[in-house]
């Protein structure tokens, strides 16, 4: 038994924040000091304040310390471990006058209006201890579905529940389950999506670094519920640390019995895969996702049959993602109408985000479906970066579309959101402020979608070409006014035939630009000019001779030799000051970048 | 996803080949081995040459043109070598609205190499790549195994500089 427990952060963000380091340099100090039999240092997933990482939380206090280095380490052992004194300064305080308040991690602005079921062991457990998961009830509901429940009570508890995809596309999880069950068949497949493809968004890596038992404990009852014995997780090769975790994790659940042959002493027989995704954003789509594990290109099929039907190895297949499959064991113990009783009508639970781009509390954030967008933004995410204004939030990635700040209230669901002409997505959540184009933003995707279109059908493969064309003719200058009309055209048409869920939502974000900011598309058409200052086709910089006190800064940074001293010397300065020849200005800011002064701006 | 095709001569040695035999053959009778066979023999060769793929086509008895239809198809799968130093910048949205556009030009420009190339003495090569899921730091670049989170377009100089 441990007096205090030192959970330090080992997900991808702190990792990346140096946080092994830390883990190394704790344990070392705390053996110097002798209290390796009193504390115990243990690496957690991701507590979701990526952006203070790397974290660092001492039990039984609850002191949540955020930003650490090796050099605070000492200070830590020495001050909170053996004197009982928590270090203030390293405390993450939403106001500096907190510091001396001490409040808990779940009263700070960041956690307060959080409600954790999907990362309720994110950041409490050892992901690498199946012990530790099973002490927080793990694998309690696979023992009650396979000794208590018959497959059809199991599939409508799912049903009940109302737990939707959470993906992007918001099927009813339970539905496709009834629909796989009474499909007869030598062998159906139990699959996971984990090929988390929307770029900005990293909700189920933390939940597969952070409680890959949950994952696996989900698939097992899945198995179950429909009849089948083999599951794949498709997870994505470029998240070392989820695979190494789950790899463990799988290891562990076979020795104890939890993936096998008779689990728990029944009839039952369940066994898990890893496939690695390579790299193609298409295969987050379910038929491609199924393709790919077959060893092949990851294109899709058209649909009927669904993968209910005919998946996997042309059998009867139910795919889920991560997040939902770790709601599941929760749902099959504390019960449908507990999971219901969150969120509003149409949505149910919690839903994770991941809140990324110009706010200040990036990271993880998990609320009740429904949650107004505001709170998010202001409460939870403590506001817009240096003060600027909110002008958007994007949702659901390439897929998805933009919230204006005319829609900051908007409830963050399934339906709400489809109205206002974006998605829940799978949960990427990237705050936008004054600096950013939205021209550029749609443009942003249109490329990622031309890239990353398997070329299988023809409105997809070429369609989304053309619309990137227009908006480069527009970003550089070259627009005209019937361009935004033949981008809606091209847009609607590509919406309607292409044959899987890329093509179908790859001009989202151009349409809701064009709803909410066409002005920016006017302004870059007929004034030939970026309001945001961001696309450089469109941009003159200029020296106000004035505020330019000649320093020269700018000339020395200039890469082009673009800035020559002139003869005015301002009323009140020493020097001559500078200008910019336009005809040999790259547009690289540079200039900008040097300037004390503020003497030169970009239009 | 656009692929460039090394011309430099394939300079595989006879332990790599027996490694990539070695998986061949724990992997010959399971179904749909293509892809976790490719990802090993990018592990072991570090790109994926015509002479690679037609070891696998072989071992696996699968036709040369699915295994290049699959190598061509993913952008993890290269056809020319990386670099000592393997770069690759974060294009995912939480990085390019913080900049990483910017940081990938100017890794260009210093290296005098363009995205998907490798410098001439085989140092460094560059990327720019999806999110990598570290969007709390953005904007994020990874040098190997090495983060660098937060980055301003000044600080790319000292990076590189560590790996002179």
């Amino acid at each position: 038994m441990y007096r205090s427990n030192v959970l330090v952060c080992g997900g991808t963000g702190c990792t990346s924040s140096n946080s092994p380091a830390v883990i190394e340099a704790m344990k070392a100090e705390i053996a110097k000091q002798g209290l390796e039999k009193e504390v115990c240092v243990v690496q957690t997933g991701c507590f979701g304040l990526c952006a203070n990482g790397p974290v660092v939380v001492v039990y039984p206090e609850g002191s949540f310390y955020a930003g650490v280095t090796v050099d605070d380490v000492p200070e830590i052992v020495e001050e909170h471990l053996l004197k009982g004194r928590i270090v203030k300064r390293l405390l993450h305080v939403d106001e500096e006058a907190d510091r001396d308040v001490l409040k808990s991690l779940n009263e700070t602005n960041f956690y307060k209006y959080q409600h954790r079921v999907a990362l309720r062991n994110c950041g409490v457990i050892n992901p690498e201890n199946i012990d530790e998961y099973i002490a927080m009830d793990g694998y309690a509901a696979l023992g009650k579905v396979l000794t208590e429940m018959t497959q059809d009570e199991v599939i409508q508890v799912v049903l009940d529940s109302g737990i939707r995809g959470r993906g992007g596309a918001g099927f009813p999880t339970g539905l496709k389950w009834k629909f796989a069950k009474p499909n007869q068949a030598d062998q159906k497949y139990v699959a996971c999506n984990a090929d988390e493809g929307d770029p900005g968004a990293f909700m189920d890596r933390s939940i597969l670094e952070g409680d890959p038992h949950a994952v696996i404990e989900a698939m097992a009852i899945a198995g179950y519920a429909i009849g089948a014995t083999k599951g794949y997780i498709y997870v994505r090769a470029e998240y070392p640390i989820a695979i190494h975790r789950l790899q463990v994790a799988l290891k562990q659940a076979r020795e104890y019995g939890l993936l096998g042959d008779n689990i728990f002493g029944t009839d039952f027989c369940f066994d898990l895969d890893l496939r690695f995704g390579a790299g193609a954003f298409v295969c987050g789509e379910e038929t491609s996702l199924m393709t790919s594990i077959e060893g092949k290109r990851g294109e899709p099929r058209p649909r009927p049959p669904f993968p209910a039907v005919k998946g996997l190895f042309g059998k009867p297949t139910v795919l889920n993602n991560v997040e939902t499959y770790a709601n599941i064991p929760q749902i099959i113990l504390k019960g449908a109408d507990w999971f219901a009783s969150m969120g509003n009508e149409k949505s149910k639970g919690t839903k994770v985000f991941a809140l990324g781009g110009k706010i200040n509390n990036t990271g993880l954030v998990e609320i009740p479906m429904g949650t107004p967008l505001s709170t998010i933004i202001n409460d939870i995410g403590g506001g817009v970066t240096n003060g600027k204004k909110f002008k958007a939030a994007q949702t659901g990635g390439p897929s998805g579309g933009c919230i204006p700040a005319e829609h900051i209230d908007v409830p963050m669901d399934y339906d709400h959101l489809a109205e206002i002409g974006t998605m829940i997505g799978s949960g990427g959540l990237i705050v936008m402020d004054e600096d950013n184009c939205m021209v550029d933003i749609a443009k942003f995707f249109l490329d990622f979608t031309v890239d990353e279109s398997c070329g299988k059908c023809t409105p997809c493969r070429v369609g989304t070409r053309r619309m990137y064309e227009i908006l480069e003719k527009i970003t550089s200058g070259k627009g005209e006014m019937e361009d935004l009309d033949k981008l809606e055209e091209l847009a609607e048409y590509i919406k309607e035939n292409s044959l899987c869920g890329l093509g179908q939502t790859a001009p989202n974000p151009v349409l809701s630009t064009l709803r909410y900011f066409r002005d920016e598309y006017i302004a870059h058409i007929v004034d030939k000019k970026c309001p945001a200052g961001v696309c450089k086709d469109l941009l003159t910089f200029t020296i106000d001779q004035d505020k330019c006190i000649g320093c020269g800064m700018c000339a020395r940074n200039c890469p082009a030799d673009a800035i020559t001293r002139t003869d005015y010397i301002a009323p009140g300065h020493k020097l001559a000051s500078f200008t910019i020849d336009a005809s040999k200005c790259v547009k690289c800011s540079a200039c900008i970048a040097g300037c004390k002064f503020n003497a030169i701006s970009k239009k | 996803m656009r692929k460039i095709i090394s011309s430099l001569p394939f300079k595989g040695t006879e332990e790599q080949k027996q490694k990539l035999q070695a998986v061949i053959e724990e992997h010959k009778d399971m179904a749909g081995a293509l892809m976790p066979v490719l990802q090993e023999a990018q592990e072991i060769y570090g790109y994926l040459p015509y002479e690679v793929q037609l070891m696998v086509a072989e071992g696996l008895n699968v036709p040369l043109e699915e295994v290049y239809g699959v190598v061509t198809f993913y952008s993890q799968f290269s056809l020319s070598p990386k670099g000592k130093y393997h770069i690759s910048v974060c294009l995912g949205t939480a990085c390019y609205v913080k900049g990483s556009g910017d940081i990938l030009n100017k890794l260009s420009e210093i290296l005098g190499i363009k995205s998907e190339e490798c410098t001439p003495d085989g140092k460094f090569s560059l990327t720019a790549c999806r999110c990598i899921g570290a969007c709390g730091l953005a904007p994020v670049i990874t040098i190997n195994d090495d983060v660098y989170g937060r980055l301003t377009v000044d600080q790319v100089k000292d990076v590189l500089a560590k790996y002179e």
